[in-house]
């Protein structure tokens, strides 16, 4: 049998010498934390006393870590209030001045699911790529840790194989697939999969469906209609509507999330692939224009690189620690 | 696409056209202007200095002075800038090699690369008619291997068959082998999307691509992608040899920033455009068109190519000699059209393409709605072959019949033969006047210009 994520062998290690929380997140960022440390530091340029005019490059420091325009703008806007008021002559009190607007901006990510109601239907939704098959794999084995029951639905009919992969995902982690097969009505399947959770007393029934561009006014229709199709069963269901968002897109999240939103009405966010080197300041601007909850951020391969996800930890993960940048020009 | 960053620019480059000069200060509310257009358009930020720099330096240079406005100038340079980031000129794929020619695409997950390289397997097939060969590496994802093994059914290439207990190496080297026995001309190789920090995945890659010794190395890349796009780009061209880029999902409305950037960086030209999920949404890529088409001034030539591609030829020579004759002109050869003009990605797709329409306000472009093709095909269809080819004797109660069969009501049956009674005038001129082959040639002629 392959192995039930790739890499599992080497995350197993990893897990084994630093448990998962907080340290084991900022090493994930460590990528995009340590291009912002580099930014920063270089900032001071050697003095110790920061430059008005060394805000114009803070804001390209952060329009490049995709956090866009409009945020950039508002935490410098706010630096420049702060800097009026009392000195900010240390990297310290920098640091400490954006992680101060920057939390004021994430404050409305950090809930976690509600769960109230069984089963408790979530339809997950997105453009194409941007893994929300790979994320319901995630959250079943998050969900199976918590000692829930879970059961998928492959809404994807669409893309080749899709029905298939999501059956290969059931197969491993061993929780029941609801699938009518290729070019099927996905409403019609999450009908089924809602009947059928129900007769289970199943606790969460996972909805995959499939990419579409957010453009696609006739895609997005279907959206509605499965969305309508559940709630003739249930009043309540889905009870959570998540879009699913690659990290490393960049302001088109923004039109994404406001097509599929005014379509559904989008509860909460998923955020992938945060992994690599792409900057996952694209939330800050989404949390600014969207006060949406973030439930889990995607930060690896392995099966418990999924996380539920933090505010706290999210910006100790993204901005650098004051310490490095008091001597500048010590490597990052 | 790219429809944000041109509405962004022609609203900027409208304040300068209105003045008579180019001072140095409102050049630099112009810059300002297009530089935030350019980063919230996702173009790197490196990139975006590059190029306002570029276009500041020359839009202040002698040339400017001498033009009789500086508007035009201005508009002139943005664009000509835009075109020499994103290359010289349209590239194809170089598949000069001894066959099996072999092309393998890399990038991250998500990109697109299963579908591109199906698109490419249909493009190949149909336009240069080789005898392919899809293949993957991908092991990892369940069910990536089913889902090319059904795109190669769709299209109806060879596929080679592989299992996710092989090693990506071994089974390209099989593939190859294979293709040599069985005369194949090109082989598309997939690859599992992987992250560039990924060393052992990196490793992979360059080992498959050691291997396989491909013609083309193509990197597939999301036209979604933020500010990353460099960084990626950049770690996919120093651990192999690209050769172009293929840029995806330009049929939403991301502004394509990762275009300039990529381009940029890597110095690798952009081959084509995925712009839609159906296997025929490839569209070769020409920077000249798409900087035009960023500053709204249409794309007429690609028009004139998918016209060419997608109109069923027969069926086209076929109603030409029709109305050549003198015949009339009647509702199953309006339906024709009709279904013809669908196969071309429908009005919206087209209207995109014409230069100026962009402009138009989105309220309009909502209004331009394909279903309306289907309900009309769904009237005419509806009705006797008596009553398409003639249509006068639709009265009252026919109407009644006919709204009631396709689902419609009766004023939509009207208008519907009101328009196909303009078309029929239309066309009676047209014969007149020479035909549908000076109609076209006038329209090949018009290249995208200036529309100042």
């Amino acid at each position: 049998m392959p192995p039930l994520f790739r890499n599992t062998k080497k995350t197993e290690n990893k897990l084994k010498s630093s448990p998962p929380g907080p340290s084991n997140l900022r090493e994930r960022l460590s990528k995009t934390r340590n291009a912002l440390t580099r930014g920063l530091s270089g900032l001071f340029r050697g003095s110790e006393t920061l430059d008005p005019s060394l805000f114009e490059d803070l804001e390209d420091l952060l329009v490049s870590a995709d956090l866009g325009v409009g945020p950039s703008t508002k935490i410098i806007d706010h630096l420049r209030d702060v800097s009026q008021r009392q000195n900010l002559n240390s990297a310290g009190d920098l640091i400490a001045a954006i992680r101060e607007e920057m939390t004021v901006i994430l404050e409305p990510c950090g809930k976690s699911l509600p769960f109230d109601g069984r089963p408790y239907v979530m339809l997950i939704v997105g453009v194409n790529g941007v893994g929300k098959t790979t994320t319901i794999a995630k959250i079943t084995h998050w969900l199976l840790q918590q000692e829930r029951t879970v059961m998928l639905a492959a809404g994807d009919t669409y893309r080749a194989a899709a029905v298939e992969q999501l059956t290969r995902w059931g197969e491993r982690l061993q929780v029941p697939v609801i699938s009518q097969g290729q070019d099927a009505d996905a409403a019609a399947v999450a009908h089924d999969a809602l009947v059928s959770a129900r007769a289970r007393s199943t606790d969460v029934l996972m909805i995959d469906t499939a990419g579409r561009q957010h453009t696609q006014s006739d895609l997005m229709n279907q959206l509605i209609k499965i969305k309508r199709v559940l709630n003739k069963l249930d009043p309540e269901a889905p009870h959570e509507i998540v879009q699913v968002l690659d990290a490393g897109t960049g302001q088109n999240a923004l039109s994404q999330l406001q097509h599929f939103h005014q379509a559904v009405q989008v509860d909460s966010l998923c955020l992938t692939k945060l992994d690599g080197t792409a900057k996952g300041g694209i939330l800050l601007a989404i949390a600014d224009k969207f006060a949406l909850p973030v439930r889990f951020i995607g930060v690896g391969e392995g099966p418990d690189d999924l996380r539920p996800f933090n505010t706290a930890q999210f910006i100790d993960a993204l901005l650098p620690d004051a310490e490095s940048l008091q001597r500048p020009g010590a490597p990052a | 696409m790219f429809d944000q960053l041109s509405d962004r620019l022609r609203e900027t480059l409208r304040r300068v056209r209105g003045q008579a000069r180019l001072t140095e200060d409102n050049i630099a509310t112009a810059m300002r202007e297009v530089r935030i257009a350019l980063l919230e358009a996702d173009v790197a930020l490196p990139v975006v200095k590059a190029f306002i720099a570029q276009v500041r330096e020359r839009a202040l240079g002698a040339d400017v002075m001498q033009s009789v406005t500086p508007g035009q100038m201005v508009v002139k340079i943005v664009h000509e800038e835009l075109v020499a980031i994103m290359g010289e000129s349209n590239d194809v794929l170089k598949l000069t090699a001894r066959p099996p020619a072999v092309v393998l695409v890399a990038g991250l997950q998500g990109a697109g690369k299963t579908t591109t390289v199906a698109k490419l397997a249909q493009w190949l097939k149909q336009r240069e008619h080789k005898k392919i060969l899809l293949a993957t590496t991908d092991i990892y994802r369940p069910a990536a291997i089913d889902q090319l093994k059904t795109l190669a059914d769709m299209i109806d290439v060879d596929f080679f068959p592989a299992s996710t207990d092989q090693d990506p190496v071994t089974i390209a080297r099989n593939a190859i082998d294979h293709a040599r026995r069985s005369g194949i001309d090109v082989v598309l190789m997939d690859s599992a999307g992987r992250l560039h920090v990924d060393a052992r995945m990196m490793t992979e890659i360059r080992a498959v691509h050691a291997a396989v010794d491909p013609v083309e190395t193509l990197f597939v890349v999301d036209s979604m992608t933020g500010q990353d796009a460099v960084n990626s780009a950049t770690a996919f061209d120093e651990a192999l040899p690209l050769t172009g880029i293929i840029l995806t999902k330009t049929d939403g409305d991301a502004r394509g920033g990762a275009a300039l950037s990529i381009r940029h960086v890597t110095g690798k030209p952009i081959k084509f455009l995925g712009t839609g999920e159906k296997l025929n949404a490839l569209e070769a890529f020409h920077p000249d068109r798409v900087a035009s088409r960023i500053l709204g001034m249409g794309d007429v030539l690609t028009l004139v190519e998918e016209v060419q591609q997608k109109v069923d030829k027969g069926k086209a020579e076929k109603l030409a000699k029709k109305i050549a004759k003198g015949k009339r002109f009647d509702l199953d050869d309006f339906r024709e059209q009709i279904m013809q003009m669908e196969k071309m990605g429908g009005i919206a797709s087209l209207v995109e393409k014409l230069p100026g329409m962009s402009g138009l306000p989105n309220h309009v472009m909502d209004q331009v709605d394909d279903r309306q093709i289907r309900r009309t095909v769904a009237i005419i269809n509806s009705m006797t072959p008596g009553e398409r080819a003639n249509p006068t004797i639709i009265r009252g109660s026919r109407k009644r019949r006919i709204a009631a069969g396709s689902g419609t009501e009766v004023p939509e049956v009207n208008r519907l033969l009101k328009q196909f009674t303009q078309m029929q005038k239309m066309m009676k001129k047209m014969r007149k006047g020479g035909g549908m082959a000076n109609l076209l040639a006038g329209m090949k002629g018009r290249r995208p210009g200036l529309p100042y």
